[in-house]
């Protein structure tokens, strides 16, 4: 048998948001760290999303777990000793048609209940507020605590803090087997072998593949959001533009940097592979794009259009992630499938699996993301949103 | 079966020799290049209420650049040409292209991409004040512009092109100040036996040198940049180097041309997913083709300085070349000798090239001794200082993930101007080859993109 390269108490594979997050919260709970990434850390989904720092418009019963995690994004410079650029700028979403407006009233009353708060603005008041809007918005609804990061920062930040605790993060190193001998895991990698009496997979769009070598399959598709970043402007959009719609052609969404960049993206997603390092931007759906920016603030066609880009993210069925214990293999823990917006979940789910890793259960519901929800009932409520 | 939908990209030397073989076979080629007249750089056409002949425009080469025109002029009707048109993303056997506030889509069976090259930069501190160019820079304003870029000028860097520029300028009436050379003559002899392979270059070349000496231009070689003086607001007020005898100098000057040779435009190549292999004598990432311009993805081609910088009369012979191998891969067979003589050329013109490259070395030691405060990324204004600082703190082993935590590259250019200067500085930093470094990935668009063009309607 090979030599083992290293032990500890837990693996995590996958350097991304989740697994860098995970790794620093196990260390502050004192369990040895070994983490293994395909490539550099936060260089997929984590590195290439677009940045929002966003709670509004998402599941209610998801809003306990992104209320945990926004109130770490406020601590990450102190946690991490890096400045990631996050920015409570707040979050606005514009509304195009009246019957909307009812649906996100609903919404803004039952959130409230998970202490979300959010302000329903009429069309008068979103013009005084945000005067670079388009003459189209009936509405908005403004969410004042949330916001957004730079995402090339965020995951790498928390690999390199875990690093300082004691973690060893080794890069270019893909986990290509997991075997379970004994009490131990043996996970293997083209430079060796590494050993843990837990594992924890962390690995995003691949997520997939590595739980059904496990037998718990899953079922995950693969896409790339299509991203984008214009010149620099004066800074002039301060929150975070999105749009609330039920038609999935019409979700659009950008922020402005200080700086002065406006990033955007939305509309459609393009099919991405797995077994490309990158998903590649498609620059057939750029004018779609364009269109349905200009919607949400008509002076941008003034500017131009300097980079595009897109990342590899993995849709579950459900459109929810995959987080808890596995229920076949004891010491094997799931956190992966986050359907565009493990970006603000991020860290609370770091801090949500290193507390269930640790002490057994965690204080933030997370049952009804049990990957049993396909291995008991396999043709689970199939529902895809686009919300973003 | 049908005639294959054939795009070419760029109507330089090489985009319209490739033309011309692509209609002598009976074909009608799309031909889409940026620039109003077709010509590319260094056959640029003035505009049409400019009157200087040929020979004044072009000097030596006047009979190739006639050549040229003419023989893109005889294809008029012929092929679908394009002017004024950006080519900005690839995708799946698709060419976006952009006219004004127009984009279109254009499907092809084939891309021919002799897109040209632009300036090799080294940043210097106080190279972004007014009144800095680039060699290539200078060189459009004077044919496009009728235009010095001063009236005090100094040329800087190394390359042929630096003698070029400075002689043009000469000729033009505004004789330059100075030509700062990197290059020492021990450079010069060790690419001697290689140069060789093409006398009649050689020989221009030193004509170029001897009839600048004569008109008493000064031209040091040898050099090491220092500085840009002056200020961001009044611009530039001098040059300071040290010479080849380490002794500091300065010259006063209100402008100044720097460039250290050229760099392949392959952003089309790079997003056609073609791919590249280091270089180490040019200490540049190039896309790979075979010796008739076949890139690693079966329908591209790669011709002229878009691949590798040869000069014009290789971009020539290489567009002929790799239009002839695609009539070949397009089941229409070429004359054997015919490929095999081009070929032959090609080697000739490398060799030519590799002796330019040892006659005029990239001075990359430079980069390890810039001021840490030295502006790397004039776009994002992004210093060495940040730019190590990303390497070494934030660890980051190669130039994308540099750019990832530094925005190095991130601006208007994307790492067109700085991203070679960028590859040494974060070689340097962890004391690692600049092959290791790797280089930028392009993103589309190849060049900024108007948001407006999304409101022409029926189009995208
Ligand atoms: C373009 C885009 C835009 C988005 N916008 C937002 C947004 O605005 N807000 C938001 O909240 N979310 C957004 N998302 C979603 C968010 O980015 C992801 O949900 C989140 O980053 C997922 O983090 P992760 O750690 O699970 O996955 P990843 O970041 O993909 O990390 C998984 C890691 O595992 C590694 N890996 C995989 N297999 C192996 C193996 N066998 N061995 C070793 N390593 C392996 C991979 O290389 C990768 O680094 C967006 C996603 C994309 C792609």
């Amino acid at each position: 048998m090979a030599e083992t390269r290293g032990a500890a108490d837990i693996i995590i594979i996958g350097g991304g948001i989740v697994g860098c997050s995970a790794a620093f919260f196990l260390r502050r709970r004192n369990l040895s760290v070994i983490l293994l990434e395909r490539y550099l850390v936060g260089q997929q989904a984590s590195g290439t999303n677009f940045g929002n720092v966003r709670r509004q418009g998402r599941h209610l019963t998801q809003l306990p777990l992104a209320n945990r995690s926004r109130a770490i994004w406020a601590q990450i410079p102190s946690l991490t000793g890096s400045d990631v650029e996050f920015m409570p700028v707040g979050h606005v979403r514009f509304l195009w048609s009246e019957e909307q407006i009812a649906v996100v009233e609903d919404y803004a009353r039952q959130a409230s209940h998970y202490g979300l708060e959010l302000h329903i603005l009429s069309q008068r008041e979103i013009r005084e507020r945000f005067p670079f809007v388009g003459p189209e918005a009936v509405a908005g609804s403004w969410s004042p605590h949330d916001g957004h990061a730079n995402p090339r920062l965020v995951a790498p930040a928390f690999a390199r803090a875990a690093a300082k605790l004691g973690a060893a993060i080794h890069e270019n190193c893909a986990a290509s087997a997991i075997e379970k001998t004994g009490e131990d895991f043996i996970v293997t990698t083209p430079t060796g072998q590494f050993r843990a009496p837990l594992v924890l997979i962390a690995s995003g769009a691949w997520g997939g593949g590595l739980a059904e070598q496990l037998a718990e399959p899953v079922p995950i598709e693969v896409a790339g959001p299509q991203m984008g970043v214009t010149e620099p402007a004066p800074y002039f959009i301060h929150p975070v533009v999105g749009v609330s719609t039920k038609i999935p052609g019409e979700v659009a969404y950008l922020r402005q940097i200080p700086r002065g960049n406006i990033i955007f993206g939305g509309v459609h997603r393009r099919p991405a592979a797995l077994d490309e390092r990158r998903a590649k931007y498609d620059p057939a759906g750029l004018m779609a794009q364009f269109r349905q920016i200009l919607r949400l603030a008509p002076t941008l066609r003034h500017l131009r259009l300097i980079r595009t880009w897109s990342g590899v993210e993995g849709y579950i069925g459900d459109d929810r992630p995959i987080m808890g214990a596995s229920e076949k293999t004891s010491g094997l823990y799931y956190a992966f499938g986050f359907c565009g917006y493990g970006f603000q979940l991020g860290p609370g789910v770091g801090d949500v699996m290193a507390e269930l890793i640790a002490t057994g259960k965690t204080e933030t519901p997370i049952d009804e993301y049990h990957v049993n929800r396909f291995t008991l009932q396999p043709a689970a409520r199939l529902q895809v949103s686009a919300a973003h | 079966m049908a005639d294959p939908r054939i795009v070419i990209v760029g109507a330089g030397p090489a985009g319209t020799r490739a033309a011309e073989a692509l209609v002598a076979a009976g074909l009608r080629p799309t031909v889409i290049d940026e620039g109003r007249y077709s010509g590319g750089q260094i056959y640029r056409r003035q505009p049409p209420n400019f009157t200087r002949r040929p020979e004044a425009l072009y000097g030596t080469e006047a009979a190739k650049a006639r050549a040229i025109h003419s023989a893109f002029d005889q294809l008029a009707g012929r092929i679908d040409y394009r002017p004024e048109t950006l080519a900005w993303a690839v995708k799946d056997n698709t060419l976006h292209i952009q006219k004004n506030m127009r984009i279109e889509a254009l499907d092809y069976d084939a891309l021919l991409i002799a897109s040209g090259a632009t300036d090799r930069v080294i940043p210097l501190p106080g190279w972004t004040f007014p009144g800095c160019y680039s060699l290539g820079a200078a060189q459009i304003t004077l044919k496009m512009q009728a235009c010095a870029i001063g009236s005090r000028v100094v040329f800087l860097g190394t390359g042929p092109l630096l003698y070029l520029v400075a002689w043009q300028y000469l000729k033009a009436g505004c004789a330059p100040l100075a030509v700062l050379d990197t290059s020492r003559m021990a450079d010069h002899l060790a690419g001697l036996p290689l140069m060789a392979s093409r006398p009649e270059q050689l020989l221009k070349g030193a004509r170029l040198v001897s009839g600048l000496r004569r008109a008493g231009v000064a031209i040091w070689r040898g050099i090491l940049p220092r500085e840009v003086l002056g200020d961001p607001d009044r611009g530039v007020a001098g040059i300071r180097f040290t010479d080849a005898n380490g002794q500091d100098r300065q010259i006063d000057c209100n402008a100044i041309g720097m460039g250290y040779h050229l760099r392949a435009e392959s952003q089309l190549a790079d997003l056609a997913g073609c791919e590249f292999a280091f270089d180490p004598l040019l200490r540049q990432w190039l896309p790979h083709v075979d010796d008739a311009g076949r890139s690693s993805v079966a329908n591209v081609y790669l011709a002229g300085d878009g691949v590798r910088i040869l000069g014009a009369d290789a971009a020539e012979t290489s567009g002929r070349l790799a239009a002839m191998a695609l009539l070949t891969d397009f089941g229409r067979a070429q004359p054997r000798f015919a490929m095999d003589r081009l070929r032959r050329l090609m080697q000739r013109h490398k060799r030519f090239a590799q002796g330019i490259a040892k006659a005029f070395p990239w001075p990359w030691q430079q980069m390890a001794t810039m001021p840490r405060t030295t502006v790397v990324c004039r776009c994002e204004a992004i210093t060495v200082d940040e730019l190590c600082s990303a390497v070494e703190t934030c660890q980051a082993p190669e130039v994308n993930r540099a750019k990832a935590f530094s925005r190095v590259g991130m601006g208007r250019c994307q790492g067109r101007f700085c991203g070679q200067a960028s590859q040494e500085i974060v070689a340097f930093a962890q004391q690692a080859s600049v092959e290791s470094s790797g280089r930028l990935r392009g993103q589309a668009p190849v060049k900024p993109l108007p948001i407006g063009v999304c409101e022409e309607v029926g189009h995208g």
